[in-house]
């Protein structure tokens, strides 16, 4: 169905492809910086050299995880203007400063306090050094809030006005898209899925650790369990705080942008009271050939209103709205597309994906942290999937992130920036098919062959399990000369 | 001083940031296969940069989100229009940082070998192709009426703009050579020296050929001044070399960088892409900039953050101060 000649389609591919990889390093990046913090500062506290060397285990794996975060974050940036230019004209003055301000305000604390951690084990004192990644942290939220406030303008967009004119949206009031309602949802989601992605991923390589790699004896079981108890925590009070946000996320959006939550629920006919939330549908969702479907009845009424008999519209009522509001027929008005149906078998399951994935993955981690409760080892069956098991929780919930982004995205559709500007709109009218093509194709092939390297590299260190206890120098910040040809703590 | 002027000389200082800070970086990554003769010496090269690359990398993310930010029009033009230059320097950028990365997570020669092209070819692609895009936007480029590019990417490989490319291209490798010389110590440390000489010279003649043809094409007397201090900066840089004045030698390559493209600003304003096609078409620091509100929230961002960016990463340099030798590079992994 792909038109191969169109801009169009191949630039969205292209946009789908590198956004959603980019996105498979952001929650971990996000998530880890804040355990191996976490770890190095109750190392400091407790001087118990397990917490340091678990410290350095994850931010091993962390640093492997980050380089491909970085390089893949430059052509988030740069494929905005590449394209997607005419909506880089149109949204510009928006959508632009939140960009701009998250490169100076992140990106700089990010890249610099990094490489003071990685590089500075001998050259700063261990108070600061820790201090270090704790800025990296901040440094990682800062940079959510920011391009999440970008993406919640899109979704709803607020403190701006239309300039017949100049035919492009004007920033008027900077605060009222930092604190965007959208935004005030969607930021504690994304960052609390992060420290569940991140905690999940913890847990799950201790948990193969504790089976595959238990020492001598099982010496080294009781720092794996010590790690994962930690991780199962933070597991807890993010899966929590996901699924409320969630919830409030899913009020704004029936407010907001309701045939998103229609489309998510391929509820096509409104439903005046006590909607039923869909859980799995076999047949096509387009609305004629369902065959059969379990649904739980009125969920949906209080997942998108807050009560059990609230009214939810459906995806007929509302494109008949939005026909009377847009235009009926593409081009009528300057931006309407006609049809304001996103695409509903993929927001529909990519809903249940989300949901579905997060949940299984948490319970699944919590499950291999019962199952070696107290030293236990399960044998036979349960001894032998463990392992896997363990593998497999980080990675369900990271699938479950992807899940959710592409459904907010592909929800959004026709809209590029709802009911402001559509995504056809958007494309860069100067560049030829051959050129996205091109680039879509290396960019794909590229990021392919850097995964395999990636999961290559996780999976060595992994088996290799958390380096012995060595204590590291302990540095004041004039340096002494002593050492100056002692070889560096840490090189590439 | 009109808001979108600020602004243009903020964008300025952003892109010489980046091509002072990076521009040594590249250098280092294309001399990796001419200054080291064996892996450890590729190794101290390496680590000469290791801490500071990536915050280096982030002077040019920053230059990309404020022009979107300020100049909506311009980064959509020139974005676009440059669509398949910018493929191959993201392309490059993105096996460059994962190869500093990845190239000491495996023991095996083969391993890092591959990684070396990564850093090899992730180097000497951006350091051309940013030469290219530069003087492509001082020459001007075929824009029409809606402000699109309309020229195609052999329209972008003329004369001035392949030798823009090389200007930058050898003024990186004598810059990362006198860093290199700047920040290791033993033998490569001379080895470095006397490349930068070397290498200096025949960028010395590129830069100043450029340079003028640059002048005939845009210049005024302020870009003559900049234009002259720079090639007396880069003389005086290599000078120092010679002495074995290392300090010296590096503030020299870093100052000629980055007064060479204060200089392609100056000439550039107030357009910030002119268009062959017609001067009406022209892309000005007033047609395509944002609104003042924007602007004035922009510069307040600036005004408190700028400072202290420069003072951190300033922090860092400092903390890392100390030259490298193979003394220093542990065993690998």
């Amino acid at each position: 169905m792909t038109d191969v000649d169109s801009v169009l389609e191949l630039a969205r591919w292209q946009f789908g492809i590198v956004t959603v990889y980019h996105f498979l390093f952001v929650p971990l990046t996000v998530g880890l910086t804040m355990l191996v913090a976490v770890l190095e500062t109750i190392w400091l506290r407790t001087k118990n050299p397990e917490w340091l060397r678990l410290t350095k285990f994850f931010a091993k794996l962390f640093l492997i995880n980050f380089a491909l975060g970085v390089v893949t974050g430059i052509v988030q940036e740069f494929q905005f203007g590449m394209t997607w230019s005419d909506y880089s004209r149109f949204v510009g003055d928006v959508f632009g400063a939140p960009l701009a301000i998250e490169a100076l305000l992140a990106f700089f604390l990010e890249s610099t306090f990094l490489g003071l951690w990685i590089f500075g084990w001998d050259k700063l004192p261990r108070a600061l050094h820790n201090a270090c990644m704790w800025i990296v942290h901040l440094g990682t939220l800062a940079s959510s809030w920011f391009i999440l406030a970008a993406n919640s303008w899109m979704q709803h967009p607020v403190g701006y006005k239309f300039n017949e004119v100049t035919g492009r949206a004007e920033l008027t009031d900077f605060w009222a898209v930092m604190f965007n309602k959208v935004q005030l949802g969607t930021f504690p989601h994304v960052i609390l899925a992060a420290y569940l992605t991140a905690a999940a991923f913890m847990l799950g390589i201790l948990g193969w650790l504790y089976m595959r790699r238990p020492g001598t004896d099982g010496s080294e079981r009781p720092m794996y369990r010590r790690g994962m108890v930690l991780a199962a925590w933070v597991m807890v009070f993010s899966g929590v705080g996901v699924a409320v946000s969630g919830d409030v996320q899913g009020k704004i959006m029936t407010e907001v942008q309701p045939m998103k939550m229609a489309a998510a629920e391929a509820l096509w006919e409104t439903s005046d009271s006590c909607a039923p939330f869909s859980i799995l549908t076999i047949g096509t969702r387009d609305g004629k050939h369902e065959k059969w479907a379990l649904e739980v009845p009125c969920v949906l009424s209080f997942l998108g209103t807050g009560t059990f008999d609230g009214k939810v519209e459906g995806i007929y009522d509302l494109q008949e709205k939005y026909r009377s509001t847009y235009g009926a027929t593409p081009g009528e008005t300057y931006y309407s597309p006609g049809d304001y149906t996103p695409n509903i078998p993929v927001t529909y399951w990519t809903f249940r994906w989300m949901m579905g994935l997060g949940v299984v993955g948490g319970l699944v981690g919590l499950a291999v942290l019962w199952l070696t409760r107290r030293g236990r080892t399960p044998t036979g069956f349960v001894g032998r999937v463990l392992p896997a098991l363990a593998i497999s929780a980080p990675v369900m919930v990271l699938l479950g992130n992807s899940m959710g982004w592409i459904f907010t995205e592909m929800g959004r559709q026709p809209w590029v920036v709802f009911g402001v500007l559509t995504t056809a709109n958007g494309v860069s009218p100067g560049v030829e098919p051959w050129e996205v093509w091109m680039s879509l194709l290396g960019f794909t092939a590229l990021y392919a062959v850097l995964a395999v390297i990636e999961v290559g590299l996780l999976i060595k260190y992994v088996k290799k399990a958390p380096d012995p206890f060595v204590e590291p120098p302990s540095p004041s910040l004039r340096g002494s000369e002593k050492d100056a040809d002692e070889p560096m703590n840490f090189a590439y | 001083m009109e808001l979108t002027t600020i602004w243009f000389c903020l964008i300025a200082v952003l892109w010489i940031g980046y091509f002072v800070l990076e521009g040594f970086d590249f250098g280092v990554g294309m001399l990796l296969p001419v200054l080291a003769r064996d892996d450890r010496e590729r190794r101290v090269m390496i680590n000469t940069i290791g801490p500071v690359w990536d915050g280096n990398e982030v002077w040019l993310l920053t230059a990309g989100g404020a022009t979107f930010a300020a100049f909506p029009e311009w980064y959509a033009t020139l974005f676009s229009g440059f669509y398949l230059p910018l493929f191959l320097i993201l392309i490059a950028l993105i096996v460059r940082g994962v190869a500093f990365e990845y190239r000491h997570q495996r023991p095996s020669a083969t391993w890092a070998g591959w990684w070396d092209r990564a850093v090899i070819f992730g180097s000497y692609v951006p350091a051309f192709l940013w030469g290219v895009a530069f003087a492509n936007i001082v020459r001007g480029v075929p824009i029409d009426a809606d402000f699109e590019f309309t020229g195609t990417v052999m329209t972008l490989l003329n004369p001035y703009g392949l030798l823009g490319g090389l200007v930058t291209l050898s003024l990186f490798v004598t810059h990362g050579a006198m860093f290199i010389a700047l920040k290791t110590d033993g033998d490569i440390r001379g080895r470095a020296g006397a490349l930068a000489l070397r290498v200096g010279a025949v960028a010395a003649v590129l830069a100043v050929v450029f340079l003028v043809w640059t002048q005939a094409l845009t210049g005024n007397l302020a870009t003559a001044v900049i234009f002259v201090v720079a090639a007396l900066a880069l003389v005086g840089g290599l000078g120092a070399a010679y002495v074995g004045r290392e300090g010296f030698a590096f503030a020299g390559t870093f100052l000629a960088i980055g007064l060479a493209v204060a200089g392609l600003f100056v000439g550039l304003f107030p357009d910030v892409m002119p268009s062959t096609t017609d001067v009406a078409n022209s892309l000005t620091t007033t047609n395509a900039s944002a609104t003042p509100y924007t602007l004035k929230l922009m510069t307040v961002a600036a005004a408190v953050f700028t400072p202290l960016v420069v003072g951190y990463q300033a922090w860092t340099y400092w903390i890392f101060r100390k030259r490298i030798s193979i003394h220093h590079i542990p065993a690998a992994h």
